[in-house]
């Protein structure tokens, strides 16, 4: 096509920048200005509504210094590490196991993906089924004779987010298994052969050869994983409610209920920008790296 | 597993020393220790992955007296659908008590609109991104992507209050708005990547015959993508179906999503709890994800694989 006449620059392509309004003002409206309004009106002292009534850092000294806020904090270190390491250590194993040249991969997949499926809702209440002390694991194995067995974290505090951590691994590490499933299926089947030639044994091989490789796979799955931690909340919601006490609270459920129910909305406000932050602090550096590292094709 | 024996290629184990011998692959026994561990892994975790599935059913078709005396695991002695039905149709939220029939429907009135709008809205969005590059576009499109991982919780509070001014809060159309909303990175970068792979030429011809945006994109783009489509569809409908937060937050308890109305019949604290309704509850709201998710199969993990990995 020829490019020789060009009327009024607004008005060229007219209709690509038409169908691109939603994008954009999604991109300048929700996400940029949603983000700003909120880190703008978390140093206020809004209550129940959002007045422009500045405070300075107050929010945020009272949020640190709210025990609740401490335990988010802490429940959310524990619960992101957990399930970092073990949906990364689970999911490539699995996708090793079925990189074998299995029969019946297909159905072997199936099951271990489709927890992934269902709502972390469903998630947590079933495994909230499943860990009830009475009638759950801990009965069964009760009931065959060993009455001093003792599981049951939905019930004590201090393990509490593993019983949670418990549950969100057996939803998502499917798809962490499919991710690196995909990865190695993308190793050229040149390099098993060279390290077989050279007599290197298969758990060596995966060690030093193929996960150095499969780098940008473990990258993405950790970026997944990650963006996921943070949001945690529903299946806090449906496996424990926060419970026992406030043992299992997360910052995403904070925040939820100091907008809506405790009417402060400066500190969830100012909750919710913590929670930005933290993200801020994973995904600036990778988006440079992705976006801005090289040059755009 | 399998009585006639597993051929693998050479690749999979050790390699025989001889030079010159039988060609093709080293035959094996099924009952090799390496198939023993290698199956037995497999099934061990895939009989943890079944579990909750299984407790679920077959909880849900005990009656509660059986429940108590039993262990969550023993298959039901007596099989019944009561729980269902009293799941379905008058399990208790509050003050109503029609089951969970009226989270379904209100479930299925937010999920059918919002995958149809956002899929519209992405689609057009995706091809104008990648056949109609304006100045800007790129911008607009990587604040788009890295806000796609801007936590919910920060901009909740704004869309309510722009979802009031616009007298939408509360309604199941302000739902839908925000599920078009944050269902636009994802479903825009899958669409443009897409159509950004489709050959050059294609639309350089249409543009030689006269085709104009809407053209080009009715005509030869959407009848040319419809696996795409199909993947943008179930990415929408389970994430939307699944969707707990927006729906408890942007709706009343009169709209209130499967999900969110689910969780208030289970964790409600007044009255006995009723275990069996409980689990057919659950049951019952996972089941359309479930449904999608057996059916579409590989494209499923098409879509997750998309979403996931950019590219």
């Amino acid at each position: 096509m020829s490019k020789s006449e060009r009327p009024n620059q607004l008005f060229r392509n007219l209709n690509a920048k038409v169908a691109s309004i939603p994008m954009v003002l999604t991109a300048l409206v929700i996400f940029v200005g949603g983000s700003a309004w909120t880190v703008l009106y978390s140093f206020t002292n809004s209550k129940l509504l959002p007045r422009l009534n500045f405070v300075g850092l107050d929010q945020y000294y009272r949020l640190w210094s709210t025990p609740r806020w401490l335990i988010s904090i802490e429940n959310l270190l524990v619960y992101g590490v957990l399930s970092l390491v073990f949906s990364l250590v689970i999911g490539f194993m699995l996708a090793a196991l079925l990189d074998q040249k299995i029969r019946f991969e297909d159905t072997f997949r199936t099951i271990f993906l489709y927890p992934f499926a269902l709502s972390f809702i469903v998630t947590g209440l079933v495994w909230q089924w499943l860990l009830n002390p009475e009638f759950g694991i801990q009965g069964v194995v009760r009931g065959l004779g060993w009455e001093s067995f003792n599981f049951d974290p939905l019930y004590n505090s201090s393990i509490v987010i593993y019983g949670i951590t418990i549950a969100a691994l057996w939803q998502g590490t499917g798809l962490i298994m499919c991710l690196m499933l995909a990865g190695l299926r993308g190793i050229d089947e040149d390099i098993w052969k060279a390290a077989r030639v050279d007599g290197i044994p298969m758990w060596k091989t995966y060690l030093f050869i193929i996960i150095p490789m499969m780098r940008p796979v473990f990258v993405t799955a950790l970026v997944i994983i990650a963006a996921g931690i943070v949001k945690v909340y529903d299946l806090v919601v449906a496996q424990t409610s926060g419970g026992p006490g406030i043992a299992s609270e997360v910052p995403a459920k904070y925040v939820y209920d100091y907008m809506f129910f405790a009417q402060n909305l400066g500190q969830g406000f100012a909750a919710s920008t913590m929670m930005l932050l933290s993200v801020l602090i994973v995904i600036v550096p990778w988006a440079y790296l992705e976006f801005g590292g090289r040059k755009r094709v | 597993m399998s009585d006639h024996a597993v051929s693998l290629p050479a690749g999979t184990g050790s390699i025989g020393l001889e030079a010159s011998g039988p060609r093709g692959p080293k035959p094996r026994h099924v009952f090799s220790r390496r198939n023993i561990f290698l199956y037995g892994t497999l099934i061990v975790v895939a009989l943890y992955y079944l579990l909750p599935l299984y407790v679920m059913v077959v909880t849900s078709l005990k009656g509660m007296p059986e429940i108590r005396l039993g262990n969550i695991f023993s298959p039901p002695l007596e099989i019944t659908f009561e729980p269902w039905v009293k799941a379905w149709s008058s399990a208790c939220t509050g003050l109503n008590c029609d089951g969970l029939s009226r989270g379904f429907w209100n479930s299925v009135r937010i999920t059918v609109p919002s995958v149809i709008l956002s899929i519209a809205i992405a689609s057009v969005n995706g091809y104008a991104l990648a056949n109609w590059r304006f100045k800007g576009a790129d911008t607009f499109f990587v604040i788009l992507i890295v806000g796609a991982f801007i936590p919910y919780q920060v901009m909740i509070y704004p869309i309510v209050i722009i979802l009031r001014e616009i007298g939408l809060y509360g309604s199941l159309s302000g739902l839908v708005i925000v599920h078009s909303i944050f269902g636009m990175p994802i479903l825009t970068l899958l669409f443009r990547n897409y159509f950004s792979s489709m050959p050059e030429e294609l639309f350089r011809a249409a543009r030689v015959d006269g085709a104009g945006f809407w053209g080009i994109y009715f005509r030869i783009m959407l009848p040319m993508s419809l696996p795409i489509f199909v993947v943008a569809i179930i990415i929408q409908v389970t994430g939307i179906w699944n969707d707990f937060l927006f729906g408890v937050v942007y709706t009343r308890p009169d709209t209130y999503p499967m999900t969110v109305q689910l969780n208030n019949i289970v964790n409600s604290v007044q009255g006995v709890k009723e275990y069996n309704v409980n689990m057919a509850a659950t049951i019952l709201t996972g089941l359309v994800p479930l449904v999608v998710y057996f059916i579409s199969g590989k494209l499923f993990v098409r879509g997750i694989a998309a979403g996931a990995v950019k590219g």
